[in-house]
């Protein structure tokens, strides 16, 4: 079953798309990670996707067919937006109160059983707690909903190390103990790398990736090798970033196996996530239509050390 | 959030630089463990989400270190109970290891004696062992699995 299905989704605001021809397939039981830069359309398609918004263009369902925004898909989605939504001036147990009485089968034991653990008092002011508590406060609410799909924008943005570990561990725990599948955007690629499934990147307003994290990084390698051959390896391969010294060069190529022969005299080493992620979001740099791959083009800058090559990016530069 | 311990026989850690996939991590220190004899037929491995919560990973990469445990006959999962080792690896005795060590430290003598620094000696002996294994395909893959099969009948 897919958790999200999006078909030609598409966004428009007055005469801007925040989001365009995106078509993608969540699998249930996964951590989908959503990234990309500020504006790229990752709360856009967020909102649609928990029936916040409608869209302009295309269709989403969620939950195996329903229509976002639809009753079934409303009591099975939870929703939690950026910046920890509580109402500061509501205690947590008012909070709590609230949810219940705005939500239908809301799990009370489960919420109370689940703040005592974490030891954020009932009386005390949501805006009073730390910044930790209020994201967890949050995270409370929207699991006591007891959703299938819990969608969390930025919800590390705001916070500190420890309670960023602390809330992906929340969530991790909350997917273990009862398979919700979660959409979650954040900027922290690094630390997606270990708790993500399936990841999808974005860059302005286009899809440009979308996959299983381990196909992801199973099929993409950096080979280093003398900037001389380059062009040649680089011909012969699916180039996705370019980084060229004057005697060597860094290649971010997409492979179709991990079995692919390394050209002699090259090394073959595996990417990272962030790497790969980087690699993307920079080769859709200045793009308009949406790609997943992005052909290297001969240097345009052969002098400055190791300079980031690609088309779009020497476009920046010219400006 | 308080995290509750199983009372697994070992706690798993991640290395965030080594390059290798987090469940093939997990893999490793249930195999080096066995090896060790930290773990034993019977012994339970640390609960999924025991695991999740105490390294912030994913439910589902546990479950395919777990999966990949199974599929190398050395865990089974007990439905509602969690997964339990199965079967050994081959261990050396301690004189064994004793003998090999001796001998290493010697071989170590002479690499040196010719002029051999640290860096030298890592990289012969990784050239060396991969040519021994590559000459001798699949021997360590093919052992495991036999002993796996051992441990299940």
């Amino acid at each position: 079953m897919n958790v999200i299905e999006t078909s030609g989704l598409g966004k428009r605001y007055g005469k801007s798309w925040a989001l365009q021809d995106c078509t993608l397939a969540v699998p249930a039981g996964q951590l989908a990670a959503l990234v990309g830069p500020n504006g790229a359309g990752k709360s856009t398609l967020m909102n649609m996707t928990a029936g916040l918004s409608v869209p302009t263009s295309g269709t989403v369902t969620v939950l195996g067919g329903h229509r976002a925004g639809s009753p079934a898909a409303l009591n099975g989605v939870a929703f939690v937006a950026q910046d920890a939504p509580v109402y500061k001036n509501l205690s947590a147990g008012d909070m709590l109160h609230l949810t219940r009485n705005l939500n239908q089968g809301f799990d009370t034991p489960f919420a109370q059983a689940r703040l005592a653990e974490l030891g954020i008092p009932l009386k005390k002011k949501a805006g009073k707690l730390s910044g930790g508590q209020q994201s967890q406060l949050a995270l409370t609410l929207a699991l006591a909903r007891r959703p299938r799909l819990l969608i969390l924008d930025e919800p590390l943005a705001a916070l500190d190390p420890i309670a960023r570990q602390d809330f992906l561990a929340a969530v991790m725990t909350a997917m273990a103990d009862d398979g919700v599948s979660i959409l979650l955007s954040s900027h922290q690629v690094a630390e997606l790398e270990r708790v993500a499934d399936y990841l999808i990147v974005f860059s302005r307003a286009h899809l440009q990736v979308a996959g299983e994290v381990d196909d992801l990084l199973g099929c993409h390698r950096l080979l280093t090798g003398p900037t001389a051959e380059a062009d040649t390896v680089a011909s012969q391969l699916t180039v996705v970033q370019t980084r060229r010294g004057g005697a060597q060069t860094h290649l971010l190529v997409r492979t179709t196996g991990t079995d692919d022969p390394v050209p002699p005299g090259w090394e073959s080493h595996p990417v990272s996530l962030e790497e790969l992620v980087m690699a993307h979001l920079r080769a859709s740099n200045g793009l308009s239509g949406p790609s997943l791959v992005q052909p290297a083009g001969p240097s345009l800058v052969q002098s400055a050390g190791p300079s980031l090559v690609h088309p779009a990016e020497q476009t920046e530069v010219n400006r | 959030m308080t995290i509750d311990k199983g009372d697994s026989a070992i706690e798993f850690r991640l290395d965030p630089d080594s390059g290798v996939p987090t469940y093939l991590q997990l893999v490793q220190q249930v195999e080096r463990a066995l090896r060790l004899g930290y773990l034993k037929p019977g012994d339970q491995l640390p609960k999924v989400r025991d695991v999740v919560a105490a390294l912030t990973i994913n439910p589902n990469t546990v479950l395919k270190a777990y999966r990949e445990l199974e599929h190398k006959g050395l865990a089974a999962g007990r439905p509602g109970q969690g997964t339990f080792i199965q079967a050994t690896l081959e261990q050396v005795t301690l004189p064994e290891l004793a003998g090999l060590r001796r001998t290493l430290l010697g071989w170590l003598a002479s690499a040196e004696e010719v002029g051999l620094d640290e860096d030298g000696v890592v990289a012969l002996f990784a050239s060396g062992l991969r040519d021994f294994f590559k000459t001798r395909p699949a021997a360590d893959n093919a052992g495991t699995a036999d002993h796996g099969t051992e441990g299940v009948a």
